[in-house]
């Protein structure tokens, strides 16, 4: 339970985490774009009639049409902004998330929406006597994957390294030939392509409802900070940090179930000032 | 600046404050309200923008302390029969207590990290007041809280909590103006040389959260005052990056600058409200205009056109 959260959370934080890295931005608008890609979900799969090929139509289109928005939006706004001070890219990525905000209740409306998971992940499987919802199980192998798939990306690849590169040292990368606009473009959709695709998992497990964009954003926020800013393995480790003590807070104490983390963060933080692992900042 | 300059920098304010307070009979009670609300606001605004404009701090959860003040004024005209004026002094008096206890911790980190160890810390805060129903009443917070007598109508309200304005923003100015406050804005732009002259840094970052908190107490006990309730929201993450805009809107160098960022949004929501529910959508459009064309805030673009000197430049470290 608190694990299968913790992959979602890791799919969308390391999405915030990759855009911090290499724009050096906390991206507001990053739960907004992880609403969409949920409300896209609900679309595609009723489009499909709900049947499992909507769900898995959903689950792979969502994501890229969340990359469309952000892509349209870097290039149309955001990237004549880059030489701006910080506060001011803050800002524009508030903006962002007030317009997308809005226009998703323009779109869909402010009533809540719940897609089903695929017959497939109904029910439940048992492992080491543990009874364990398929879905749960589902996103417990997806999250590695994702991880392990960033990871080849971002240091097998070319264009990964370029965006790493681009991380450490942006005038470097800029002074030896390579657009570095475009490297950000990239970079931001790539983002934004994760908090997608974290918004489609969580599609079936929860309602899609306004304001699910500002309940994931502080998360994720946090959870990149004590992972460490920009380190893919840090938002891991602070999904899970998260993720287990949410669940932790419900099974003991369930009022106070929100106060757990947040109290975990606090701890991580005082104790290790710049998050668990290492950050490129 | 002379003697003479400085008051005459001081005379539109002195006309706007006149003028406000011939306003209330002459205005319908509509906008007499939305002034007061605007005014309430604006002291938010401007007790946040002490750490953020003047000490550079990433104070992102102000909110958290606004919702204290409010929530202790509350709970003390509701749940105790403790003379009124007891909660007047309590609810600043709690928030800058949580002020200090949050800085504490805060400012042992710097920038980012300050900011993300604040939002932790304030939504434990906020985590609390949600969910402790007994005391704050829940999700759905406190409401009928029974205000005294002089500021049952909306005209006292007014009145009330524009001397209240006044008073605080003469204070933070003068604050502002002291010693420490140079001190606080020369730490802001260079916290390694401030250290190097013996400056204790965090200490000063520690007292001006302290009084940036203490006013934010004060503001939400004028909110309490104005709207008779509170509700978790007052605390929520939201309204802190809303009023952390604010100060980025009006021009966070310049002193009134969020006074005018407040006003902006107030009435945008207001107005842009009654027409749309999608008030949030314009004002998402007119920050990325403003974002591209004014970039020192809508104060600081009067201040650079009409004259007067353009504050300090802040240099990015």
């Amino acid at each position: 339970m608190g694990l299968s959260r913790a992959m979602i959370l890791f799919i969308v934080t390391s999405g915030l985490s990759f855009v911090l890295g290499v724009l050096r931005v906390p991206n507001v608008a990053h739960g907004s774009l992880y609403m969409i890609g949920a409300f896209s979900a609900f679309s595609i799969s009723k489009l499909f009639g709900g049947g499992p090929i909507g769900f898995w139509l959903a689950l792979i289109l969502s994501p890229f049409i969340v990359a469309l928005v952000s892509l349209v939006s870097e290039r149309l706004l955001f990237c004549h902004l880059y030489q701006r001070e910080h506060l001011m890219l803050l800002l524009f990525t508030f903006a962002l998330m007030l317009i997308l905000g809005d226009l998703v209740k323009l779109t869909w409306g402010a009533e809540y929406r719940s897609i089903m998971a695929p017959d497939f992940f109904r029910g439940s499987v048992s492992i080491f006597g543990l009874s364990l919802p398929r879905y749960n199980l589902f996103l417990l192998v997806l999250g590695p994957l994702v991880a392990i798939g960033l990871w080849l990306f971002t240091n097998k690849t070319k264009i990964g390294k370029i965006a790493r590169a681009a991380a450490v040292d942006m005038e470097m990368v800029g002074a030896v030939g390579i657009n570095v606009s475009w490297v950000f473009a990239f970079a931001f959709v790539l983002g934004c392509f994760l908090a997608g695709l974290g918004g489609a998992l969580v599609a079936p497990t929860v309602s899609i409802t306004l304001g699910m964009d500002h309940d994931i954003i502080i998360e994720a926020f946090l959870i990149v900070t004590i992972g460490g800013l920009g380190n893919m393995w840090g938002a891991m480790v602070g999904s899970l940090i998260f993720g287990l003590t949410q669940s932790f807070g419900v099974l003991f104490w369930p009022q106070f179930a929100i106060v757990f983390p947040y109290t975990a963060v606090v701890i991580v933080l005082l104790w290790r000032p710049r998050g668990m692992l290492k950050s490129v900042w | 600046m002379t003697m003479k300059n400085r008051f005459k920098s001081f005379v539109p304010y002195g006309v706007i404050f006149v003028v406000l307070l011939f306003l209330p009979p002459v205005i319908p009670r509509f906008y007499t309200y939305i002034l007061t609300s605007i005014f309430v606001t604006a002291l938010l605004a401007m007790s946040l923008n002490v750490v953020v404009g003047h000490g550079g701090l990433f104070q992102f959860h102000h909110a958290a302390f606004y919702g204290v003040g409010a929530y202790t004024f509350a709970l003390i005209l509701t749940k105790t029969s403790l003379p009124i004026w007891v909660g007047f002094v309590a609810g600043p008096v709690a928030a800058a207590m949580a002020g200090l206890l949050v800085g504490w911790f805060c400012v042992r980190l710097t920038r980012l990290y300050f900011g993300m160890l604040q939002i932790s810390l304030g939504s434990l805060i906020w985590a609390i007041a949600f969910r402790w129903y007994s005391l704050t009443g829940g999700d759905d917070g406190i409401h009928g809280v029974p205000v005294p007598d002089f500021v049952t109508s909306s005209t006292s309200a007014y009145y009330f909590i524009l001397i209240l304005l006044t008073i605080c923003l003469v204070v933070m100015y003068l604050i502002l103006r002291s010693p420490f406050g140079m001190t606080l804005q020369a730490i802001r732009d260079n916290p390694e040389r401030c250290e190097a002259v013996g400056i204790n840094v965090r200490r000063h970052q520690l007292l001006g959260i302290v009084i940036a908190t203490f006013f934010a107490g004060v503001a939400g006990v004028l909110f309490v005052v104005l709207e008779r309730s509170v509700f978790p929201d007052l605390l929520f993450w939201v309204l802190s990056l809303e009023i952390f805009i604010m100060c980025l809107l009006g021009g966070w160098f310049t002193f009134a600058g969020p006074i005018l960022g407040a006003a902006i949004t107030v009435s945008l929501r207001t107005f842009v409200g009654i027409y749309t529910e999608y008030w949030t959508l314009i004002l998402g459009v007119m920050l990325i205009l403003l974002i591209f064309f004014l970039p020192e805030g809508v104060m600081g673009f009067i201040t650079e056109k009409f004259g007067a000197r353009p504050e300090r430049v802040y240099q990015e470290r």
